[in-house]
């Protein structure tokens, strides 16, 4: 099964690619933008059909090595198929 | 005295590291990643600089898993000494050695260039060598080394004395060229046996290529 992993900079950590990108959005009169945030979206195929299982495997999996917790949070999604 | 340069795939400061620490007249070998243990006799590790897995996911995020890193977290967890220089800075603090993490530079680009760092503390094997305020002379080369902490952790660092370096002007005053938490360039652990910072003092010890800065803070290591 696919699941998607997005992380993002925490609240506070300020995000200084989003502030880049806000300022290119403000130069091309895109005035109604008030914040832009970065993240990445990292989109596993997990084999297994047990999705309880395969959000506690991927759980870990963000803890251990996709995500820095200190800056980063991170969601899991099930993309309906 | 036995270093040990460790390389990772994308590492590209190790022959750098490895000149400078032998221009001091120590022994220095290379140790590859594959390897799960260091050296019979190793003194120091250092984690030089580089692109480690070619940056991936996030600077050093999966250096800290190969073997090699296995023995070095056990070295330093016994009390052995290891310095992290830019992208081996980034694996102590991935790697949790050292607290807080590393974040794109706030100007998103590059930045290649001599920049002044101020000596915050020097009550360490690392900096004893040199004086609290002292103003050196040390190249940068990174795209992700803007240091965060959080406020508590950044107040523990001062009360223990783990702030080793900050960026600042030739004259001292505080300069800040990526966006590092005050300004933070290099920290140590509680118990002052893992140091990292973003400069690189092994390029910098010869005066005729800009500066020789950086014998001063590597000659902490010997006796």
């Amino acid at each position: 099964m696919k699941v998607i992993v997005n992380i993002q900079l925490k609240n506070g950590v300020l995000d200084p690619q989003g502030k880049a990108v806000h300022h290119a959005l403000a130069s091309l009169k895109f005035d109604e933008v008030g914040d832009v945030r970065i993240g990445k979206q990292i989109i596993l195929d997990v084999a297994t059909d047990d999705q309880a299982k395969a959000k506690e495997r991927v759980t870990v999996m963000c803890e251990e090595l996709l995500a820095n917790t200190v800056i980063e949070n991170y969601t899991i999604e099930f993309p309906a198929c | 005295m036995l270093v040990a340069v460790a390389v990772f795939p994308g590492t590209n400061c190790e022959i750098d590291t490895k000149y400078a620490f032998e221009k001091l007249g120590q022994e220095v070998v290379l140790v590859f990643h594959k390897e799960d243990k260091l050296p019979e006799g190793t003194d120091l590790v250092v984690l030089p600089g580089g692109f480690s897995y070619g940056d991936y996911l996030r600077s050093a995020a999966i250096a800290k898993f190969s073997p090699i890193m296995k023995a070095v977290i056990a070295f330093a967890q016994q009390g052995g000494k290891v310095l992290g220089i830019c992208n081996g800075f980034q694996m102590l603090v991935e790697a949790r050695l050292l607290p807080g993490a590393m974040k794109r530079n706030e100007n998103v680009h590059f930045i290649s260039q001599f920049h002044h760092l101020k000596v915050v503390h020097n009550d360490n094997t690392f900096l004893r060598r040199c004086s609290v305020g002292e103003v050196l002379n040390i190249p940068i080369a990174h795209g992700e080394g803007s240091f965060y902490i959080d406020p508590e952790g950044l107040k523990e660092l001062y009360a223990k004395h783990q702030v080793l370096l900050t960026y600042c002007d030739e004259k001292g005053t505080p300069q800040n060229p990526n966006g590092s938490i005050d300004a933070i360039a290099g920290i140590c652990n509680e118990a002052k046996n893992v140091f990292g910072l973003m400069p690189h003092p092994e390029r910098a010890i010869e005066a005729i290529l800009g500066s020789d800065d950086g014998v001063k803070m590597l000659r902490g290591f010997l006796d």
